[in-house]
């Protein structure tokens, strides 16, 4: 076991080296800058390769190029950024070419401000760019899983080739907490049956999104359907806490799961039977276990989410509203209070 | 029987493009990209390059460049090859990147990301078919247009006073340093054609080599969207064409210049945790224990008083002691105006919110600090202030206590050291119940390497408990 406190923008760079990948395009924006400095320091030093890009659309550009030789590749950014990657991310959807992208969620729309919001979960979880594809979306909530998930990212991303994002927030980003190093470094292979690397073996290959004929880009379009279905029931994950005899689920991700566990905690001692349950998957959304809770007499639903309600909706979604489903938020990068999610327990708890 | 010649470096038919006609390209007839295809495909098959190419494939009339070359292919976003181009050739040192790209693509919507590859010294040939139009999409006006020239978007001619003037490109990418070779060229009349031809080959030695970028512009007419039979189309080049676009080699540095070499990925774990620095800096794992007090505590002060490094330091006190322990700062303009707080909870159990809004423990280095957070201190809680400030209001049900921060630091050795002195009074009466030798093994580890600073930091937290007992008696 190795243990140090890092930084939860640093331990997504050490996640990434254990991970094995080859590269870092980035542009700076607060509050995911420090990943880029990170990456500066430590990827030439480990014969990684990391640019600074001229733009985010630039910076996910060059992954799509690293992507194209089967090297494993990154970039990192916040909601101004990630809007201008969406172009990108769609043509690496098109092109089913792996590659991670982290975004350190900022407060908007626009310029918003630096503080921590979770308002890009519509453009990250739904696809972001045009055309019908998903992105596999990862929810760390801590600096532990900063680094954990951004390896797996690099290893869903491989699996199913596809964009996999870790969705984090400023406050993950910027919080130092003790990290468990990983006990191993991945050291991948090039997958030449379908990458394009300047070599022999890939001659033959072409990487591109274009299907001219509308017949053959329905086929491929419903193939990355099939594929977004084998990924919805391979890949859902959750943390469920105090989940098993609740009446009240507090459905969180990433910061705010963390305000909302302290909550349970407090309405449990006041004779509440509430839950955490905390998906670390955004896409696929863990609707199996959300909908055994209901199945095994749930009765509610809170959100607690610094976003107007976008995660929420996916919670409706995914249990057809068969229970109520609230929501407390916050937004504009103020946080949600565990006694606002206390009070929200009470007032539900009264209509049980 | 069909008779089909085959151009080296291209395939000898096209299933990519599918349809019946599988060895008549999809370009429109008097077109001269086939003939840049053509003169591409034999320089790589004469150097032998085909295996370590990647053609990119651009958005516009060359959008299906893979249908042809014989090489690995990629085809990406509009304007952006200059890009994908470095991604590439960053990542595999020996690739051979051909970019061919038209004046919409390169010159307008990814006129940055060319410019910026250009000015990197990025290794890519990049070949740029400037035909004054947009052809793809209907012959609308390209930035490269020339001044009066017709086109949809500019029905009554390109007028600079709207438009601009016709975009230079060779000329711009020859004010930056890095590009090795820099050339514009045509295919107007046969010796222009055999110095293209030479343009192209210099261009893709240059990435055999590996020395970097090479720029070739090749002028072309669009016949099909102004209108014109190859005859006027050839002229249009030669005699308008080249009068706003002079060619020739503006730059051929490649004597001068060695191979780039891109360094290859170390992914091996002892070389990770020794750059991560896992050979000097461990830390314990956090151990459970239902009866550690769970402590939030809240530092603030002006930017230079050391309060975020103060949180760190009790941060990995609390680490080296086997707490759960997280710290979280004030960031971006809030620390701008000139303040900064962090937040430190420790416990014996997992931390739910890093947050500290109730703060157990505040210590203040300033008034304003003193004014914004006094409020949040828990019944029952520790006010820590620096007694620099003076008499200060404090609020009721908690215990306050003034600290003589810059003295006991001055005293200690150390003037600038007065964080760590409040982190030598928190260790007394903070309530954190951790053990002493935790907080030298956070100085040690937060001012590694530099052993005056440790061993003034040291001195200056001893003399600060010491006071702490003392005012505790
Ligand atoms: C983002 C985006 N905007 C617009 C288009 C439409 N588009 C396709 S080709 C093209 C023009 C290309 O012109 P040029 O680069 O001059 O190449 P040519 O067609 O003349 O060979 C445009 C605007 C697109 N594909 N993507």
């Amino acid at each position: 076991m190795a243990t140090q406190l890092v930084k939860g923008n640093t331990a997504v760079i050490i996640g990434a080296l254990y991970a094995g990948c080859d590269s870092f395009f980035g542009y700076p924006i607060t509050p995911a800058s420090e990943i880029l400095h990170e990456a500066a320091q430590k990827f030439p030093q480990a014969g990684r390769c990391m640019v600074q890009a001229e733009s985010e659309e630039a910076a996910i550009n060059m992954v799509f190029g690293a992507a194209t030789t089967g090297r494993r590749a990154m970039t990192a950014s916040s909601g101004p950024g990630i809007s201008l990657k969406s172009e990108g991310i769609s043509y690496l959807a098109g092109a089913q070419l792996p590659a991670v992208v982290v975004d350190i969620m900022r407060a908007g729309p626009g310029l918003g401000n630096i503080g921590p919001e979770q308002g890009d979960y519509n453009q990250v979880v739904k696809g972001g760019g045009h055309g019908n594809y998903r992105n596999i979306v990862l929810a760390p909530a801590s600096v532990q899983e900063m680094c954990d998930l951004t390896m797996r990212a690099f290893e869903l991303s491989q699996k199913w080739r596809m964009v996999a994002v870790v969705l984090a927030d400023g406050v993950l980003g910027q919080m130092i907490e003790p990290l468990r190093f990983p006990e191993q470094s991945v050291a991948p292979e090039t997958d030449t049956s379908w990458a394009v690397d300047g070599t022999a073996a890939t001659r033959p290959n072409v990487v591109t999104s274009i299907f001219l004929d509308f017949d053959q880009q329905e086929a491929f379009n419903n193939q990355l359907q099939e594929k977004y279905a084998a990924v919805e029931a391979a890949e859902q994950d959750v943390e469920c806490i105090r989940m098993e005899d609740a009446d009240i689920a507090l459905v969180a991700y990433g910061i705010s799961a963390r305000i909302a566990q302290g909550a349970v905690e407090a309405a449990r001692a006041e004779g509440i039977r509430a839950g955490l349950f905390r998906p670390k998957t955004l896409f696929p959304f863990p609707k199996d276990a959300l909908n055994a809770f209901v199945d095994q007499g749930g009765k509610q639903v809170i959100c607690v989410e610094m976003s107007n309600g976008q995660m929420c909706d996916d919670v409706k979604l995914a249990i057809e509203c068969r229970c109520p489903v609230h929501l407390v938020n916050r937004l504009g990068g103020n946080l949600v209070t565990e006694g606002a999610v206390l009070t929200a327990l009470r007032e539900t708890a009264k209509q049980i | 029987m069909e008779k089909v010649i085959r151009t080296r470096g291209i395939y000898s038919s096209f299933p990519r493009k599918g349809g019946a006609a599988q060895t008549a390209t999809h370009y429109c007839p008097g077109c001269e990209h086939g003939v840049l295809h053509k003169l591409i495909g034999e320089a790589l098959a004469d150097m032998e390059l085909q295996d370590r190419t990647v053609v990119i494939s651009p958005v516009g009339c060359a959008v299906f460049a893979y249908y042809y070359f014989d090489t690995g292919n990629v085809q990406v976003a509009h304007g952006r090859a200059a890009a994908v181009g470095t991604g590439i050739s960053r990542t595999k040192n020996d690739a051979v990147v051909v970019s061919y790209q038209g004046d919409g693509d390169l010159a307008s919507i990814g006129l940055n990301e060319t410019l910026q590859a250009a000015n990197r010294g990025e290794k890519i040939a990049v070949f740029f078919v400037n035909n004054t139009v947009y052809g793809m999409t209907g012959g609308q006006m390209a930035p490269t247009t020339l001044t009066g020239e017709k086109t949809v978007t500019s029905p009554a001619g390109r007028d600079p006073l709207q438009a601009g003037y016709p975009l230079h490109m060779t000329e711009l990418i020859n004010q930056l340093q890095a590009p090795v070779y820099i050339a514009r060229v045509s295919f107007s009349n046969m010796a222009k054609l055999r110095q293209a031809r030479k343009a192209i080959r210099t261009a893709l030695e240059i990435q055999r080599d590996g020395k970097g970028y090479a720029f070739v512009e090749v002028l072309m007419a669009c016949p099909t969207n102004q209108k014109m039979n190859v005859e006027e189309a050839i002229q249009f080049v030669a005699e308008q064409m080249e009068a706003e676009f002079p060619l020739g080699v503006l730059r051929d540095c490649t004597a001068e210049r060695d191979p780039i070499v891109r360094t290859e990925s170390d992914y091996r774990k002892e070389t990770l945790d020794h750059l991560l620095g896992l050979d000097t800096e461990r830390a314990p794992d956090a151990v459970l224990d239902s009866t550690a007090p769970t402590v939030s505590v809240k530092m603030a002060g002006f930017g230079g008083q050391g309060v975020l490094s103060m949180g760190v330091i009790l941060t990995r006190a609390a680490c080296q002691a086997g707490k759960f322990v997280s710290w979280y700062p004030s960031y971006g303009p809030e620390q701008r105006g000139g303040t900064a707080n962090c937040g430190v909870v420790m416990s014996g159990q997992p931390i739910g919110t890093p947050m500290v809004s109730a703060a157990d423990v505040l210590v203040a280095m300033n008034r304003p600090s003193l004014d914004k957070f006094a409020g949040e201190v828990k019944p029952g809680g520790l006010l820590l202030y620096n007694a620099a400030m003076g008499e200060v209001e404090v609020p009721e049900g908690v215990r306050v206590l003034a600290v003589p921060a810059l003295e006991l630091a001055t005293k200690g050795g150390s003037p600038r050291a007065e964080n760590t002195v409040m982190v030598g009074v928190m260790s007394v009466l903070g309530g954190f119940e951790l053990i002493e030798s935790a907080y030298h093994e956070a100085i040690a580890a937060n001012f590694a390497g530099k052993d005056a600073a440790i061993k003034a930091n040291s001195a200056v937290f001893d003399m600060a408990r010491q006071w702490a007992l003392d005012q505790s008696e």
